[in-house]
């Protein structure tokens, strides 16, 4: 006897609303972590530029949704026709969660490479090549796992 | 090297580490103390956020040898609240989320197994939807699989997709219909 407490889309044909194919979020985290590696071995005018452009990808797969950045852009338009259609689709909020946390260390990272402390500023971009290269190599999303754990503690402190 | 190349070798090496890591234990069912079996939270919508906290952080295990037992068990109170109900056997209670892909991943696994196993029932409950239950159970990452014995007390639980090998497993470690289960952990 099988029960399904929450009936979603079946796997496969339907795309359910605002889907999105998960290969896509996978394939911009490999070519996020370029990017990082990048900044990372670049030499000092070059890695700012390149942070701050990285940024403002963050940036826009935050505010704009997932699908608005150059990552996703390269996918549909190069990738995307050459494949096959996904076997599943994939609820678009988490990794676009998972994008402003980027954002959030991109511009930690920023910052900190503006103001002088190199150091700092690296190592708040290695943490983030490290979620970036976890969701390409492994198809973890560190972000979005971050997700349940935020949703969990804001809904308590709205009970208590 | 520079600073950069450095910090750069050392994420990848870290990245390769928690991957590795995280395959390694995905699935695996670690048994868990009697925290279920303390967690009756008692019938009702409406549990006291203090109980459900105090079950979350676990208690001491002197403190829930002998649950009352007019409580009704935690496991049949999530499967009541989503509508269904325990297994004779066992009850396979997943914990998904809408985005998570290794969550389809273990649907399809356990309800081979609920399936194939009679007296097993798979019931799934949306972590997001039901964040009481979540916070109950002590649920961090989604999948979680707890595998619940016939009263709905907790046997054992696993993160992360399992194999149809690991669930049977676990299965064969949960009591034949003992009403004192909880005791034994």
């Amino acid at each position: 006897m099988t029960t399904t407490a929450t009936p979603r889309s079946a796997a496969g044909a339907s795309r359910p609303d605002g889907g999105i194919d998960p290969r896509g979020p996978q394939l911009a985290a490999a070519l996020t972590s370029v990017v990082l590696l990048a900044v990372l071995l670049l030499p000092s005018p070059y890695d700012v530029v390149l942070l701050a452009a990285q940024a403002g990808a963050f940036a826009s797969g935050a505010v704009r949704g997932v699908q608005a950045t150059p990552q996703a852009w390269l996918f549909r338009t190069l990738v995307r026709p050459r494949l096959a259609p996904p076997s599943e689709w994939e609820a678009p909020e988490p990794p676009r969660f998972a994008q402003a946390v980027g954002l959030g260390f991109a511009l930690v990272g920023l910052l900190a490479l503006l103001a002088g402390a190199t150091v700092v500023g690296q190592v708040a971009v290695g943490l983030a090549l490290v979620a970036a290269l976890l969701n390409a190599a492994f198809g973890l999303c560190l972000g979005c796992e971050a997700y349940l754990l935020i949703r969990r503690a804001t809904a308590r402190r709205i009970a208590s | 090297m520079t600073t950069g190349a450095w910090i750069a070798v050392a994420a990848v090496v870290l990245t390769v580490g928690l991957g590795l890591w995280r395959n390694a234990t995905d699935g695996r069912f670690r048994p868990r103390r009697a925290v279920g079996a303390a967690a009756a939270p008692g019938a009702g919508d409406s549990p006291a956020p203090a109980h459900l906290r105090e079950v979350e952080h676990g208690k001491d295990p002197d403190d829930v040898a002998a649950p009352p037992p007019a409580d009704v068990p935690p496991g049949a109170d999530v499967a009541a609240v989503v509508g269904q109900q325990l297994g004779e056997r066992a009850t396979l209670l997943q914990f998904s989320s809408a985005f998570c892909a290794p969550c389809r991943a273990t649907r399809r696994v356990l309800e081979d197994v609920s399936r194939l196993v009679p007296g097993v029932t798979h019931v799934e409950v949306d972590a997001e939807q039901h964040l009481d239950a979540t916070r109950a159970f002590g649920i961090l990452r989604t999948p979680t699989t707890l595998v619940l014995d016939g009263s709905g007390a907790e046997v054992t639980r696993a993160t992360g997709a399992p194999t149809r090998d690991q669930v049977l497993t676990a299965l064969a470690r949960v009591p034949s219909q003992d009403p004192d289960a909880s005791t034994t952990s």
